[in-house]
C-alpha cells in the first residue's frame, strides 16, 4: 500500500475484525435458539422468573434477531466488508490489468517455483523452442523481445481474482434485499371461509388491517388425506376480482402460491367450520357453477339460476362413522327433488329443464399467509451471485508463467518461473510437468 | 430382499470396511487395504441399491417420493456421500490410511440411523409442506456439505495425531505408526480443500432451504433454531476460511476448527431436532 493507512480505515478493513464479528455472531446467535423468541411476557415470567425476564426484555433477547445490538453486528459486518473491499479492489484491479511483460527480471529471478536452463544455441532459437514447449499446455502466449532477450508470458484465469469480491458483494445484496423487504413489504394472514370474499388481510404480529385493493374469493377448499389419515393436500380455489370482474383464478396448494400485483397468497392452514356444510353446484347443461355455504334446515338460494335447496334432515349412518343428509332441491315450479346423500358424495339431480351435479362437503375456511416482499429478488440474485462467486473463488485460480531468455557469459540462459494465487500444490504439479518437458529437450540443460 | 435388509447389510459392510482400514493403519499389511477398498465399494453398491429400492417401494405403496424426507433417510444419504467422497480421495491421493479416519463416520451415520430409537424408519407419506423439489435439492446439498465436513474432521484428527507424534520426537521421522500417513502439509491442504467443498454445499443447502421456505410460507428466513444453527455453522466455517486465507492459519488450528465445525454440524442436525424445537422438528418424528 502506497498511501499511509488511516487507523480508523485500517480497523474497519481488517480481517481480524471480520473474524471477531463472525465469531460473536456465531456465539450470540445461539441465545435465540435456546430462549424461545417472541413469546408473551407472561410466558417468560412463568419460565424464567421475574428477574430474568426483566433482563431479557432490557437486552431485547425476546426478539434478539431484530434487536438493535444484533442488527448493529450485521451492520458492522457490512461496513467491514465494504471498507475491506474498497481498500483491496484497486490493488486487485491492478494485478488483473497489469502488463506482465513489464515484470522486472529481478522479480522473476526470485519467483518460486522457478528453474533455470542453459540452452545450446542463440536466444532467438531458445525462445522459439521454449514457446513450442509452453504451447503444449498454454494458449495465448505473449512475447516481448529486444536484441538481447526475450520474455514469454502466459496466464489463465486472471478474472477469477474477482470471485471473492462477488461473494462479498452478494452478502451486501442479500442484506439490501432483506432491508427492502422489511421497509416496503409485510406479512399478513387471513382465514377465509369457502364461498366468502375479502378485500383486506391482517398483519402478522401487528394489529393493522391491510386493504388488498381488490377482492379475493375462496371458491372452494379441499382437504385430501392419505389412507393413514395424515394430510396429503390442502387445496384452495382462489379468484381475484375487481368490481365483480374475475381477473385471475388459481388453485393453490402448499409450495405453489398465487401471486398478484406484488402480493403472494400461500396455503398455510385450514379450519373446519362447526355445524356448517358447503354445497357445490354445477348446471351440467350450461356449465355454470357455484359453491354455497349452508346450515341444516335453512333454505339456500343460488341467485340468477332460480335454484333453491336445503338440508331438511340428517342422521347418523348405519355404521356410525358419519352422517347422511336429506336434500330438498328445486329450480322452478315443478315438484322439488328429495334424496339422501353422504358427506363428500356427488349427486346427479335430474330436473325437467336441467341437470345438476350436487356435491356436499364439510364447510372449511382456508388459512392464507399473505406476503409482500419486493426485496426477495435481490435476495435471490445475491444468493446466485454468492454460489457463483464461491465456486470461482474456491476452485479456479489465477496462474501465470514467465519464460525469460537472456544471454549471460556468452551462454543462453532460460528462466522458467511462475505462480498461482491459489491451489499452489496443483500449480506446482503442472509446473513440474512443464519443467520436465524442458529437461527432456535435447538442447535444454537444467541448472538446478 | 427389501430395502431395509439391504441397508442393514450395508451397515455391517461399513463396519467391516472401517475395521479393515483401522487394521491396515495399525498393522500395515497391504492385503488389508485392498480388501478394505473392495469392501467399501461393495458397501457403496449395496447402499445405492438399498436407496433405489426404498424409492421404488415408496411408489409401490402409492406414496412415491425420493428417499430424502426424514431423519433416517437423510442419515443414509449422509453415509452414502461420505463413502463417495472418501473413495474419490483414496483414488486421487492413492493413500488408504485416510480410510481409518473417515470411514468410521460413514459407519456411525448408518448405525445411528438404523438403531436409534428417537425416530421411525418407516416409509411415510409426505405431508403437504414437504412436497417440493426445493426440499430435495435442500437435503442433497446440506448432506453433501455435512459429509464433506465429516471427512474434514477425520482429516483434522489425523493431522493432530501425526503432528503430536512428530513433536514427541522433535520433528524427525519416527518410523512409527503415523509415518505411513500422508505428509502433514498434504493432510493440511486436503483438510482445507474438503472444507471449501463443504462450504460451497452448505451455502447451497442454506439457500435452497430459504427458497423452499419462501415458496411454502412466503418467508425465506425466519430465524427458527434449525436455520439459526445452520448459519452458526456457516459462520464458523466462514471464519475458518478467512483465518486461513488471510491470516495464514494452518496446521493444528485448522485441524481443531475442522473438529469444532463438525460439532456444530452435529448440533444443527441432531441437537436442534431433539434438544430444541422449531419448524424443522418434523425431522424428528
Ligand atoms: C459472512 C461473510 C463472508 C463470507 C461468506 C466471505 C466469503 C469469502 C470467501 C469465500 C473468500 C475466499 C476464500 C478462499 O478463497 O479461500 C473470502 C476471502 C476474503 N474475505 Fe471474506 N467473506 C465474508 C466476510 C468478510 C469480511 C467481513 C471481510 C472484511 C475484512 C472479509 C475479507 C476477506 C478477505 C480480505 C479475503 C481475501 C481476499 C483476497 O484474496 O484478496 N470477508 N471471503
Amino acid at each position: 500500500m502506497k498511501q499511509k493507512d488511516n487507523p480508523i480505515i485500517a480497523f474497519f478493513a481488517s480481517v481480524s475484525l471480520a473474524l471477531f464479528v463472525l465469531f460473536i455472531l456465531a456465539v450470540t446467535s445461539i441465545i435465540g435458539t435456546v430462549i424461545p423468541q417472541n413469546e408473551t411476557p407472561d410466558k417468560y415470567i412463568q419460565f424464567y422468573g421475574e428477574k430474568w425476564s426483566t433482563i431479557f426484555h432490557a437486552l431485547n433477547i425476546t426478539d434478539m434477531y431484530h434487536s438493535w445490538w444484533f442488527l448493529s453486528l450485521l451492520a458492522l459486518l457490512s461496513i467491514n466488508l465494504v471498507v475491506c473491499t474498497l481498500k483491496r479492489l484497486p490493488h486487485v484491479w491492478q494485478t488483473v490489468m497489469q502488463d506482465n511483460l513489464e515484470t522486472p527480471a529481478t522479480r522473476l529471478n526470485k519467483m518460486t517455483p522457478g528453474r533455470t536452463f542453459v540452452f545450446n544455441g542463440p536466444v532467438g532459437e531458445a525462445a522459439a523452442a521454449a514457446r513450442a514447449l509452453l504451447a503444449k499446455t498454454s494458449r495465448r502466449i505473449r512475447e516481448k523481445s529486444t536484441n538481447t532477450e526475450t520474455l514469454l508470458f502466459t496466464q489463465k484465469g486472471a478474472w477469477t481474482r474477482f470471485g471473492v469480491y462477488a461473494v462479498h458483494t452478494s452478502i451486501l445484496i442479500i442484506f439490501i434485499g432483506a432491508i427492502i423487504g422489511t421497509l416496503y413489504g409485510f406479512k399478513a394472514f387471513v382465514m377465509l371461509p369457502a364461498g366468502a370474499t375479502t378485500d383486506h388481510v391482517y398483519e402478522t404480529g401487528g394489529n393493522r388491517t391491510i386493504p388488498l385493493g381488490f377482492d379475493l374469493r375462496c371458491e372452494q377448499f379441499t382437504l385430501t388425506l392419505y389412507d393413514t389419515g395424515s394430510p396429503k393436500e390442502f387445496r384452495s380455489e382462489l379468484t381475484i376480482l375487481k368490481d365483480k370482474t374475475e381477473l385471475l383464478r388459481k388453485s393453490i396448494v402448499v409450495n405453489d402460491p398465487l401471486s398478484f400485483q406484488g402480493l403472494t397468497f400461500y396455503q398455510a392452514s385450514y379450519q373446519p367450520i362447526e355445524g356448517q356444510l358447503f354445497a357445490q353446484l354445477k348446471n351440467t347443461r350450461t356449465g355454470v357453477s357455484t359453491g354455497l355455504p349452508m346450515k341444516p334446515r335453512t333454505e339456500v338460494s343460488w341467485p340468477g339460476e332460480g335454484v333453491r335447496f336445503g338440508v331438511v334432515y340428517f342422521e347418523e349412518t348405519a355404521n356410525k362413522t358419519g352422517y347422511r343428509f336429506k336434500i330438498w332441491f328445486t329450480d322452478g315450479p315443478e315438484t322439488p327433488s328429495e334424496f339422501w346423500m353422504d358427506l363428500g358424495a356427488t349427486a346427479k339431480i335430474e330436473r325437467p329443464g336441467a341437470t345438476y351435479d350436487f356435491t356436499l362437503t364439510q364447510h372449511f375456511a382456508t388459512g392464507l399467509q399473505v406476503a409482500k416482499d419486493p426485496g426477495v429478488w435481490w435476495v435471490y440474485i445475491g444468493c446466485g451471485l454468492m454460489l457463483t462467486g464461491i465456486t470461482v473463488a474456491f476452485f479456479l485460480s489465477h496462474r501465470r508463467i514467465w519464460i525469460l531468455v537472456t544471454t549471460e557469459h556468452d551462454r543462453t540462459k532460460v528462466l522458467v518461473c511462475g505462480g498461482a494465487n491459489k491451489n499452489k500444490l496443483g500449480f506446482e504439479k503442472d509446473f513440474n510437468a512443464l519443467i520436465a518437458r524442458f529437461a527432456n529437450h535435447a538442447q535444454f540443460t537444467s541448472q538446478g | 430382499m427389501d430395502s431395509s435388509q439391504l441397508l442393514g447389510i450395508t451397515t455391517f459392510i461399513l463396519l467391516a470396511a472401517s475395521a479393515l482400514y483401522i487394521g491396515l493403519f495399525i498393522f500395515r499389511v497391504q492385503g488389508l487395504g485392498v480388501a478394505a477398498t473392495a469392501l467399501t465399494i461393495v458397501g457403496l453398491l449395496t447402499e445405492t441399491a438399498g436407496i433405489i429400492l426404498r424409492w421404488m417401494e415408496s411408489y409401490r405403496m402409492g406414496i412415491g417420493h425420493a428417499p430424502l424426507s426424514n431423519m433416517y433417510e437423510s442419515l443414509i444419504f449422509f453415509a452414502w456421500s461420505i463413502i463417495v467422497l472418501y473413495l474419490f480421495i483414496e483414488f486421487r491421493f492413492k493413500n488408504r490410511m485416510i480410510g481409518a479416519f473417515v470411514m468410521p463416520f460413514a459407519f456411525l451415520g448408518m448405525a445411528y440411523g438404523s438403531y436409534a430409537t428417537e425416530f421411525s424408519r418407516e416409509i411415510t407419506p409426505l405431508i403437504p409442506a414437504l412436497q417440493s423439489n426445493w426440499l430435495i435439492a435442500h437435503v442433497i446439498a446440506c448432506f453433501i456439505g455435512y459429509a464433506a465436513f465429516a471427512v474434514a474432521c477425520g482429516l483434522g484428527i489425523m493431522y493432530l495425531m501425526k503432528a503430536r507424534s512428530q513433536e514427541k520426537v522433535g520433528g524427525r521421522a519416527t518410523g512409527g505408526l503415523l509415518e505411513s500417513l500422508p505428509a502433514l502439509r498434504q493432510i493440511d491442504d486436503l483438510t482445507h480443500k474438503t472444507i471449501l467443498f463443504g462450504f460451497l454445499w452448505l451455502s447451497a443447502g442454506i439457500i435452497t432451504g430459504a427458497i423452499w421456505a419462501n415458496s411454502a410460507w412466503g418467508t425465506y428466513w425466519s430465524w427458527d433454531p434449525k436455520e439459526t444453527w445452520s448459519i452458526i455453522t456457516w459462520f464458523i466455517y466462514g471464519a475458518t476460511l478467512h483465518a486461513r486465507f488471510t491470516k495464514g492459519w494452518g496446521g493444528k488450528r485448522i485441524a481443531w476448527l475442522a473438529i469444532i465445525g463438525l460439532l456444530s454440524v452435529v448440533f444443527t442436525y441432531y441437537g436442534v431436532n431433539f434438544l430444541l424445537s422449531g419448524l424443522h422438528s418434523y425431522g424428528g418424528r
